[in-house]
């Protein structure tokens, strides 16, 4: 580990981004946009309040899963990655590398919409916005981290697009948004008890609804970040120095 | 022995369900150039990836500088050039080879020479996606030259460019072997044989010269090393 790698790969992959304006402010308004048009769609704010916590989590979840596994797949496929390979920089180091440089953008893109929703959209929550922040970005990177652990897994980057219908959907559909979890089959109970978007949406809801940080939100949020440490980890088991 | 840049005994490689190196054994000297020869598919790249380590290999040993190819002590020390250009494309040829230089810990003022070595100063702020062919070739060139690298590994340097450019690339070469470097340059153009100092002639992945221009041609009777060449392959047919 070397935390001067780490700061060279997040800064060279945002100076990548800033020739890509267009991305880049799509990067940032988009989830923003979004929530504008979910307060119109629902035009009332009482149900706009229950549901944009979990959205804002929900989009930067998304975005981050699906520009992290073209982004890696990228690397791969150009070789850059197998000239990295053969360079003095760990795996760790260019992993967290991405992390920093992708969460920060997170971090943007979150605040953005956040501060939107809470200023005049009429998002009302009873706990702390800071909270609502920290787990919007916790989920960020866990798209992040799964983004890139299922990039090895695509050959192609019609296959890495696949990959978000079918990874990313099912934890949106199981995460408690459409229809409260205790009331599911217990088959998809249990699909929605070990899909890490449950957790991270049960943490946004908690804050919406109550002030107290209690044992049940910090088991969320340690939950949300350890599976994005673990998904970060496998996906440092997929890159390797010798290929066949 | 322990003077050569590189030895290789018994080298198996297998790729697809097909043995693309068979028993290849040889030894690169230090401080020349060594030219890698031999027609498109008969396993150059995949030998100089298994001299930089990142092939997976079925037998046999690679040695570089006196450690296990793929050792993370030869990281800094041999630079490595790729046929297909890896670089990143949406930075300009400065903040790709910033990156690159961070990585190795090469010192910054490292980026603007290897740009004046492969000549290309005036295009240093460009797109390296906006470059020419030859243009893009020689930047994913530069990056194998940043730290000074002991060991040069290069493949198909010199494809697409023009005589003028391949000329003055030779010229590099030759400098950077005159300073102490050892290089291998791949290459299925024979012509190129003659810049070199020995030639590793391959053909569906095996060995069939390991000498000096000089001493295939003589050895073959051949005058142009495209002759050698053919008059080698038709007598191991």
């Amino acid at each position: 580990m070397n935390p001067a790698l780490t700061l060279a790969t997040a800064r060279r992959i945002l100076t990548q981004l800033r020739h890509d304006r267009r991305t880049v402010v799509m990067l940032i308004l988009v989830p923003s946009l979004l929530m504008v048009l979910l307060r119109f769609v629902f035009n009332n704010e009482l149900m706009f309040s229950r549901t944009a916590p979990a959205l804002l989590g929900v989009f930067p979840f998304l975005i981050m899963f699906l520009i992290t596994s073209i982004t890696t797949l990228r690397e791969r496929t150009t070789g850059t990655l197998e000239r990295l390979m053969t360079m003095p920089i760990g795996r760790l180091d260019l992993l967290f590398g991405y992390a920093l440089a992708f969460g920060s953008i997170a971090v943007v893109q979150v605040g953005l919409a956040a501060g939107i929703s809470l200023a005049w959209l009429g998002l009302d929550i009873v706990g702390s916005v800071g909270m609502l922040l920290l787990i919007a970005v916790l989920d960020a990177l866990l798209g992040m981290a799964l983004g890139l652990f299922v990039s090895a897994f695509a050959r192609t980057e019609f296959q890495a697009v696949q990959f978000m219908p079918l990874f990313v959907l099912p934890q949106i559909l199981l995460c408690g948004l459409f229809m409260p979890r205790g009331q599911m089959g217990w088959l998809l109970n249990w699909l929605s008890n070990v899909m890490p978007l449950s957790y991270a949406v049960e943490g946004l809801t908690r804050v919406t609804t109550s002030s107290t940080i209690d044992a049940t939100l910090l088991r969320n949020l340690l939950i949300v970040a350890v599976c994005a440490l673990l998904a970060l980890m496998l996906g440092a088991a997929t890159l390797r120095r010798r290929t066949p | 022995m322990a003077n050569s840049a590189i030895l290789t005994a018994g080298l198996r490689v297998r790729r697809g369900g097909r043995e693309v190196v068979r028993d290849v054994g040889f030894e690169v000297p230090r401080g020349v150039i060594t030219g890698l020869l031999g027609p498109s598919g008969c396993g150059k790249t995949t030998l100089m990836r298994a001299i930089v380590g990142v092939q997976i290999v079925e037998g046999g040993t690679v040695t570089v500088l006196g450690h296990d190819a793929g050792s993370p002590q030869l990281r800094r020390r041999i630079g490595y050039a790729t046929q297909n250009p890896a670089i990143y494309a949406d930075l300009t040829i400065t903040e790709a080879l910033r990156y690159f230089a961070a990585v190795l810990r090469a010192p910054m003022s490292d980026v603007d020479r290897v740009i004046a070595e492969v000549g290309l100063t005036d295009h240093a702020g460009k797109l390296v996606g906006s470059l020419s062919g030859g243009q893009h070739n020689r930047a994913n060139l530069a990056v194998a030259l940043l730290g000074k690298p002991e060991l040069l590994v290069l493949d198909e340097p010199t494809v697409g460019l023009d005589p003028v450019l391949r000329d003055d690339l030779w010229a590099l070469f030759r400098r950077l072997a005159d300073a102490g470097a050892t290089l291998l340059v791949s290459s299925h153009v024979m012509d190129e044989a003659a810049r070199c100092d020995r030639i590793l002639l391959m053909r569906e992945g095996v060995l069939l010269a390991d000498e000096t221009p000089g001493e295939l041609r003589a050895r073959t009777g051949a005058t142009d090393l495209e002759q050698a060449f053919l008059r080698l392959v038709r007598a191991v047919l």
